[in-house]
């Protein structure tokens, strides 16, 4: 599969290794500037569980920068690190230019957080939580304007206890604005949300895109990463197994487009992952449960090629559908698990 | 202030502080803990150890000839209640079941008292048959004596009672109010969340330090008017003095909180270190009865407690009027256990 990993090949990582390297001991400003994030072969341990084993990323000022990878993968252990909140074991990690445990406060000043999950205190009114996470900072956004800007007017004088989950969690986002931060920190910000509370939180996060500011986001959504996130790396027990933009790594599956068939048993031979392949404008097949999916570059000349060589074996055609591919096409092709293992 | 960093700093610290304020009187259970439960409890105390005018003793004396004329003065005798049962068998048994504190004996030599001396009612009657008998026998007494009743406010039970209950107030208000409260943020990964902002961890722990010992104030301030205007109990001492006393006792038992939250995780971890910690002090340190009833061997442990130290200062205060310098060992005691826990919770204090 010809999709571009990272650290798993020597020659890359090493490669890696120079390019971050030139850029971290610049004394160059103008290539600090550029990078909000740069992160160099982080680990973090528990005991005897390696939750981040050597990541490494960097993401650039006024960019969305998405990890993506399922339960355990090691994405809230890695942003946690980055918010200042955990030791790593080992490794660099440089936030909008400085490192934690010589400029915290000045940091902590420009951050914006929002934790996997924070209960922020039942008893406490809308515009009182947001005026108090105003009051911790410098300078900042008015309460108001930030309560309106995610939505919350009309529950500014209702207790956080008393709101839903979506509201909660446009508050907490609410929260982590309201410094005005150059760069925003968003763990898992739609996990358990209904779609509707989702999209407001895609669209608050937007907005903040829309004036240029940096993000870093975990999910293991793919569809969240695909709307929001500039690039998106694919993390996976605390590696990252693949980086770029969304396009660039739906475009490494080899095709754009995923066929998905079933087909009925002829009684005599099995379909062929080999001979599938062979098909025009196939680049990819993999089988799951009894379906069948290629990954396909140009559908009108694979679709009949394929229904062709059906109809040549005599197989009964029990499904067929097409779709541009995800990046949950990517995981699966990376790792042959799916993203959610509900 | 004139500084920028200064001025946000207070700002965020009053905003702290107003949270935490509107936190805690929002919340039903701490009227009902730090109110309603201590009011109920002293009405509750106060009924069931009224001081009651001294019971009739209740003496037996066996039915025959030799034991009448005894029976006959000892009923004419005001306070005693005179059992007259069968025989020797009938008093002892009526000795053994409480129905009677003395059994009285007539024999060749005078007069035998039967009784259990470790029942303090068995003393009483005893004392009062043989003032009868003796007189009766025409005993002159040298020394004129009289007596005088009085029932002087501080002096009663529920004078001792309430200082107590205020020491005790004050203690379960530190643990829970603060310990339990700093647990509940860190399991909610508020703590966490704030942490991650740039308030100052050190601002952040005085900013509830200072919320509890307001909230003392309006605490001991209520009680106290409750239970002079209901019960009369008085209040002697400067409100500076006894302000000063209740406020260190707050910080000193936020300090204890904050060391007892400063590593659980867990609600239940929380709330069996916090109840492991009070114990002791609940039995021992004289809320509901003085701390002197502990045998000599285990009252340096019971002195050196900081409650023991706060109801002893709160009763010297608040019922007799001392003054704050008088107080200098209690005070140092509260002082001394605040700062150790505080400095030794925030140096343990788990952020995460
Ligand atoms: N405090 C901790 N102690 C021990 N193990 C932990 C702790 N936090 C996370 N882990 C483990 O580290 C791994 C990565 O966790 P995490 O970063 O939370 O993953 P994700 O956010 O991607 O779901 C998991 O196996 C998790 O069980
Ligand atoms: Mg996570």
């Amino acid at each position: 599969m010809a999709i571009k990993t990272q650290g798993d090949e020597p020659g890359r990582g090493s490669d890696d290794a120079v390019r971050f390297g030139r850029r971290v001991d610049s004394s160059d400003n103008r290539v600090r500037m550029t990078e909000a994030v740069v992160v160099i072969e982080l680990r973090k341990n528990y005991g005897a569980v390696e939750a981040v084993r050597g990541v490494t990323f960097e993401i650039a000022r006024g960019e969305c920068f998405g990890l993506l990878g399922p339960n355990g993968a090691g994405k809230t252990t890695t942003i946690e690190i980055l918010e200042g909140l955990l030791h790593p074991t080992s490794g660099q990690a440089r936030v909008l230019g400085r490192r934690w445990g010589a400029d915290d406060d000045e940091i902590r000043e420009r951050l914006g957080v929002c934790l996997q999950q924070t209960v922020l205190s039942p008893k406490l009114e809308v515009h009182e939580t947001v005026e108090l996470f105003r009051s911790f900072y410098r300078a900042g956004r008015a309460p108001a304007d930030m309560i309106a800007e995610v939505g919350l007017t009309e529950k500014a004088h209702a207790r956080v206890g008393a709101l839903s989950g979506g509201q909660r969690q446009r508050l907490a986002v609410a929260c982590a604005l309201i410094g005005d931060p150059e760069l925003l920190f968003l763990d898992e910000p739609t996990t358990g949300l209904d779609p509707q509370s989702r999209r407001q939180v895609w669209d608050i996060v937007n907005e903040f895109k829309s004036r240029g500011r940096t993000a870093l986001l975990t999910t293991h959504y793919m569809d969240e990463a695909e709307r929001l996130c500039d690039r998106v790396a694919v993390i996976d027990h605390g590696r990252i197994i693949a980086q770029g933009s969304p396009d660039e790594l739906i475009h490494s599956l080899g095709g754009d487009h995923v066929v998905e068939i079933s087909v009925g048993d002829n009684g005599s031979s099995r379909l062929d992952a080999g001979r599938l392949t062979d098909l025009p404008a196939v680049r990819a097949v993999h089988q799951e449960v009894g379906v069948w999916s290629l990954a396909v570059t140009e559908p009108h000349v694979a679709i009949p090629a394929l229904l062709d060589h059906l109809r040549d074996d005599s197989h009964e055609l029990l499904r067929l559908t097409t779709r541009h591919a995800s990046l949950e096409d990517v995981f699966v092709a990376l790792t042959g698990r799916h993203l959610r293992d509900e | 202030m004139s500084d920028p960093r200064a001025m946000r700093r207070r700002d965020a610290f009053l905003a702290l502080i107003f949270a935490r304020w509107r936190e805690i009187y929002r919340e039903p259970e701490v009227v009902t803990w730090s109110i309603v439960f201590p009011v109920v409890l002293s009405i509750a105390l106060s009924i069931a150890f009224r001081n009651r005018p001294a019971e009739t003793a209740t003496v037996a004396v066996v039915a025959a000839l030799e034991n009448e004329r005894i029976t006959r003065i000892l009923r004419n005798t005001p306070g005693i209640e005179v059992r007259v049962v069968e025989d020797a068998v009938a008093a002892a048994h009526a000795l053994r079941m409480g129905m009677a504190a003395v059994v009285v004996v007539k024999d060749a030599d005078g007069v035998v008292y039967r009784l259990d001396p470790t029942r303090p009612e068995a003393l009483l009657a005893r004392s009062r048959v043989d003032d009868a008998l003796q007189r009766s026998a025409g005993r002159e007494d040298p020394l004129p004596t009289r007596e005088e009743s009085v029932s002087e406010a501080g002096a009663r039970y529920i004078d001792f009672l309430i200082p107590g209950i205020i020491g005790m107030n004050i203690m379960g208000g530190g643990m829970w109010g603060v310990g339990y409260h700093l647990v509940d943020m860190r399991i909610k990964r508020l703590l966490k969340r704030l942490m991650a902002t740039p308030l100052r961890r050190g601002d952040f722990m005085l900013a509830q330090m200072i919320v509890r010992v307001v909230f003392v104030f309006a605490e001991v301030g209520f009680i106290l008017t409750f239970a002079r205007l209901l019960f009369g109990v008085p209040v002697r001492g400067s409100i500076i003095a006894i302000m000063f006393v209740s406020g260190l006792g707050g910080l000193c038992f936020a300090g204890l909180g904050v060391l007892t939250a400063s590593r659980a995780m867990t609600i239940e971890k929380a709330t069996g270190l916090m109840n492991v910690t009070q114990m002791p002090m609940f039995v021992g340190s004289g809320i509901f009865f003085s701390a002197e009833r502990f045998p000599a061997v285990i009252q340096p442990f019971i002195q050196a407690l900081p409650l023991t130290a706060l109801n002893d200062a709160l009763r010297s205060v608040i019922l007799e009027g001392s003054g704050l310098i008088s107080q200098a060992h209690e005070i140092a005691l509260l002082a001394s256990w605040g700062l150790v826990s505080f400095v030794l919770g925030l140096r343990y204090f788990r952020w995460d």
